[in-house]
Formats: C-alpha cells, sequence, structure tokens
C-alpha cells in the first residue's frame, strides 16, 4: 500500500523533472523576449546593449538599468521599476530615459489591477500612459493632480495611477541618483 | 448510456459549474472577459481528460485505502504540467489567469470526476466523460466571461461592441457573483423546458 | 501594527471568499444554517494556519534549496490532505455531532481552494513574509472567511422566508446576495 504510494509519487515526480527540464528553456526565452520587446519599445534604435543592477534611494529591491548605446554614444536607459502601492499588489513597468532623464516612454511589464479600471496603465487598453512621454520629471512633478503634480489620474482608479507614477519616479530618482556613474559608463 | 450522452450531458444537464455547482472559484475569478474563461476551461479540460485517461488505466493497481492520495497526485503532476508549458508557450494567459492555474487542482470538479467515473469505467469512456465535462465547464466559463466583458467593458473577446465605459460592477467582484446566479437561474428555465419536451 | 494590517487587509480589504474568490464551494454548500457554518469556519482555520506553518517550511528549507519549486503544487496539496485526515480523525473522537453536521463537507475541505490558494499566496515573494508573518496571514484569510460565511448563513436564513421567483430559488439567490455582499466588502477598499 505504502509502496503503490511512493511509486505513484516517484512516477509524478520524475514526470514533472522531465517536463521542467523541457520547458524551462523556452520559459526563459519567453521572458528574456518580453523584456527585450519592453527595452525596444521605451528606447529608439541601438546597436549595444549594457546591463547592470542599482538599488534606489527608497525601495525593497534593485533595478535593472539597461544602457542602450548607438555607435559607441549613450542614447538612454531602460529602467525597470516597481511599486508595491498599486491597488492590488505590485505593478512592474520598464522606464525609457533619456541622458538627460526626460521620459521618452513607459510601458507595463506586470499588474495585477482591476480589468476596465487601473488596467488603463496598459498601452493597449488606453492612451492615458501617453501622457509620461516627453515628460520632464526636474521640471514637472510625478504626481497625480490630486496631489498637486501634473499627471492626470485615471477616472476611478486613482490609485493606480498614483502607483504608476510611484514606479516612474523610482525609476528616476535612481537614475538622477547614479548619473555621474551612468555618463561615465559612456567613455569607456 | 451512448457515447454521445455521455458527452453531451456536461454542457445543460449536468453543466459542472451551473447545475453541479462545481469548480465556481476559478468560474468567478478569471472570468473578466471571455477570453480567460476559454483558457481556463481548456486548461482546465486537458488535466480532466489527461487525469481521467491515468486513473483509469492505473485504477486496478491501486488500493481502495491509498486511492485518493494517489489520484490526487496524478492530477497534481498534469496541474503543474499544464502550468509549465503555458508559462512557456502563452505566457500573457499564464499571467492573467495567475494563482488559479495552481489551483485546477483543487477543482472539485476535476477529482470528483476522476472518482466518481474514471475510476468505474474503461478509459473510452473516461476520455469521453473528460472532455464532455470539461468542455461544458468552458462553455460555462466562456458564456459568463462574456456576459460580464459585454456589460462590464462593451467588449467581446476584445472587439469593441459600444463606445463607453459599460456596466463597471460587472467586471469587479460583485458582477461574477450576480453575473452567475442570473446564469443558473437561466440554465434552470431551459433544463425545465428541455425536460418538458423530452 | 505590521500583524494588525496584514490581519486587517486579509479580512476586509482582499477578503478571500469575496475579492479573491477562493473558497466557494463551502462558502455556497454549508452556508445554510450559521451553526454548520461557524462548525466549518474552526475546521478551516485550525487546517489553514496548520497547513500554511508546514508548507512555508517545506517551500523555504527543502524546495528552494534542492531547486525543485515545480513540486510546490504536488506537495502543498499532499500536506494538505494528510491535515484534513487528521482533523477528521480528532473531529469524529471529539465531536459526533459535528462531524455529522459537516457531513460531506469535511474530506471535501482537501479540495478547498481556499486553503491550497493561501498557502500559495503565503510564499509570494512580492509579499516576502516571514514565518510569523505568513501564519498571521493565514489567521487574518480564516478570519476572513469565517466572517463572510457567517454573515452569509444568516442572511441565508432569512431568504428561506422570502417569496423568490421560481427559477430563482435556491443557488441563484445566494449568489446575487453574495454578489450584494460582495458590492458592501467594497467599501473597505484601499483600507490599508
Amino acid at each position: 500500500m505504502v509502496l503503490t504510494l511512493i511509486i505513484v509519487a516517484a512516477a509524478a515526480s520524475f514526470t514533472l523533472a522531465t517536463v521542467y527540464n523541457l520547458t524551462k528553456e523556452p520559459i526563459e526565452r519567453s521572458r528574456e523576449a518580453a523584456r527585450q520587446e519592453a527595452i525596444g519599445m521605451v528606447l529608439p534604435a541601438f546597436d549595444r546593449l549594457v546591463s547592470k543592477k542599482l538599488m534606489p534611494p527608497s525601495g525593497s529591491d534593485s533595478l535593472e538599468f539597461n544602457l542602450a548605446f548607438d555607435n559607441g554614444n549613450l542614447i538612454g536607459v531602460a529602467v525597470s521599476t516597481y511599486t508595491g502601492m498599486g491597488y492590488s499588489g505590485v505593478i512592474r513597468a520598464m522606464v525609457g530615459l533619456t541622458p538627460d532623464g526626460e521620459i521618452i516612454d513607459v510601458v507595463h511589464l506586470e499588474h495585477a489591477e482591476t480589468p476596465g479600471l487601473g488596467d488603463k496603465i496598459e498601452k493597449g487598453k488606453s492612451d492615458w500612459s501617453d501622457q509620461f512621454r516627453g515628460f520632464d520629471p526636474s521640471e514637472q512633478a510625478l504626481r497625480v493632480r490630486q496631489d498637486g503634480g501634473d499627471i492626470d489620474a485615471i477616472t476611478a482608479a486613482t490609485i493606480t495611477a498614483r502607483a504608476y507614477c510611484d514606479a516612474i519616479e523610482r525609476a528616476y530618482l535612481t537614475f538622477e541618483a547614479n548619473k555621474q556613474e551612468i555618463i561615465n559608463k559612456e567613455e569607456e | 448510456m451512448g457515447q454521445l450522452q455521455n458527452f453531451s450531458k456536461g454542457f445543460i444537464r449536468e453543466n459542472p459549474v451551473l447545475v453541479l455547482l462545481l469548480g465556481l472559484c476559478p468560474a468567478l475569478g478569471v472570468t473578466t472577459s471571455a477570453f480567460n474563461g476559454l483558457g481556463m476551461g481548456l486548461a482546465t479540460t486537458f488535466v480532466l481528460v489527461s487525469s481521467n485517461i491515468v486513473v483509469s488505466l492505473i485504477k486496478n493497481l491501486i488500493p481502495a485505502k491509498v486511492r485518493i492520495p494517489s489520484f490526487i497526485v496524478v492530477i497534481a503532476s498534469f496541474v503543474t504540467i499544464t502550468q509549465l508549458v503555458m508559462e512557456a508557450y502563452l505566457p500573457a494567459l499564464f499571467d492573467s489567469l495567475g494563482l488559479f492555474i495552481p489551483l485546477i487542482v483543487v477543482n472539485c470538479l476535476v477529482m470528483g470526476r476522476a472518482e466518481a467515473f474514471a475510476s468505474k469505467n474503461d478509459t473510452f469512456s473516461a476520455i469521453i466523460d473528460g472532455l464532455g465535462m470539461g468542455l461544458g465547464f468552458a462553455f460555462a466559463l466562456t458564456l459568463l466571461g462574456g456576459l460580464r466583458e459585454i456589460l462590464g467593458a462593451g467588449e467581446f473577446f476584445g472587439l469593441s461592441l459600444f463606445p463607453g465605459d459599460g456596466m463597471l460592477v460587472f467586471v469587479l467582484a460583485p458582477g461574477a457573483f450576480i453575473g452567475l446566479g442570473y446564469l443558473v437561474a437561466l440554465n434552470n428555465i431551459v433544463k425545465k423546458k428541455l425536460d418538458k419536451t423530452a | 501594527m505590521e500583524y494588525i494590517i496584514i490581519i486587517i487587509g486579509a479580512v476586509f480589504v482582499n477578503n478571500i471568499v469575496l475579492a479573491q474568490f477562493l473558497g466557494i464551494c463551502p462558502y455556497l454548500g454549508v452556508s445554510a444554517k450559521v451553526p454548520t457554518s461557524v462548525g466549518m469556519s474552526g475546521a478551516v482555520m485550525f487546517v489553514m494556519t496548520l497547513a500554511t506553518l508546514v508548507t512555508f517550511l517545506i517551500f523555504n528549507y527543502i524546495l528552494v534549496p534542492l531547486n525543485i519549486e515545480y513540486l510546490q503544487t504536488i506537495s502543498y496539496i499532499l500536506v494538505v490532505a494528510s491535515l484534513v485526515q487528521m482533523v477528521e480523525i480528532i473531529l469524529k473522537k471529539v465531536s459526533p455531532a459535528l462531524y455529522q453536521a459537516l457531513g460531506i463537507f469535511l474530506p471535501l475541505i482537501v479540495t478547498n481552494c481556499a486553503i491550497l490558494g493561501v498557502t500559495i499566496l503565503a510564499v509570494r515573494e512580492d509579499y516576502g513574509f516571514n514565518l510569523l508573518e505568513a501564519v498571521v496571514f493565514a489567521i487574518g484569510n480564516a478570519l476572513g472567511f469565517a466572517l463572510t460565511i457567517i454573515i452569509f448563513a444568516g442572511i441565508r436564513e432569512h431568504l428561506d422566508l422570502v417569496d423568490v421567483p421560481k427559477g430563482m430559488r435556491g443557488a441563484p439567490a445566494a449568489l446575487v446576495v453574495a454578489g450584494i455582499l460582495a458590492l458592501a466588502f467594497m467599501g473597505f477598499a484601499n483600507l490599508v
């Protein structure tokens, strides 16, 4: 009786190990493809990409900075950022910045916001996130208007909009704090 | 019972969601759109058919006392396989179904069919039963997802039907319960009509 | 303070039944009378807390070090199943009346997705819970389950006395009531 159970469990574990090894590579490939696609969406064309992790001034986890070069010149930085302030959990986004710190574009990576309300942060669902294009955080405030900022909130989903601003601001502040290091990278 | 009847019972007469009220958690949790409902329904169908096949094959080898734990192991394996394959090839659907994929393992429907049908019947009948029940489940989920998507977002399978936002409450949690309530009532009426003509 | 936030969040804001859609089967199945729903809540609370404790340790000290996280689902469900068996044996001895009342639904606690759902959520990376927080999270969710199922049972007892249209009797009416309850719980959004 116990033997049968052990055999069943062993067979199951073996099958799963096999499937896991078979799908491991496609899973990593599809994650990598999603990351590349997001980087491509928020940056102009580049020929070389250098990735590094930097700790934000506030927040629990490091951000991934993808420095994009074209003919040896730094043309932009794609920052994979996050916020824990979402309406339902963590929101992740990719923020493209020019070497001067101006926002090129923003695209969401992962969220669990309410369908029909908070999911308007997705580019395909609404053009809400277009207002970040060309936004200069050094001159305007990355906050929703209710909080005295320059970003229009999403109707009935202010929490989500506020969280998205928080994620983008985290990327920008980390960029500013490490600007010297990032610019130096250019001269290598 | 003919195989055709065995197959078709899952749609209206013994629909797992609308009549037997099984597997309601995913039925309510993922049906914010018709696409999600269909995806969840098909994933469940895959697990249901696969576990029905294996259970009906090994039913004579398993002592009665460890039957349930063995079935659970079989089902959990297929669920994990579904999870891994979906993450590899359908990452977008994987993200939107989230927690509910590992939870297929506790879908009373899957365990119920393994225990009540597959462990007592031959493999072919078990496949038909799994297909019928699974597709009936997918049918109910797509229906509920479609209803909520149309009323809540004014879209169907992502295609915009009318401009504007729709009644958002249907996309939110309360709409799931209320929408399902009315679908169950509707199915009750249809079933009664069918019984009268039969 | 953090523990209080976790509990309030689990009970009111992200209520396991009304917002996360977990544990719907027992929610509809054993909510016809208040006393049975109280018994079910007790069983769920016991199993959920214990299961989270055990699975948290298994995940962080066995699955992660060995790099076999893909066995999560299968090992979790086995832990839950054995725990339920234990509760069943204890209950049979200690309270035969309650055992009678819960009847078929006690074995069904194995397939109560609330239990498995909470154990999986408790080890999610973005929560970053430690052991104590995970257990508090489980207790909070069990309390949330208890609160909603007991309120619901109270309403359903009254529903029996109301003249409901024929097609809506039974499950449909109960589901609509659950929907209205979910609407009420949405008022707690953004509380923490």
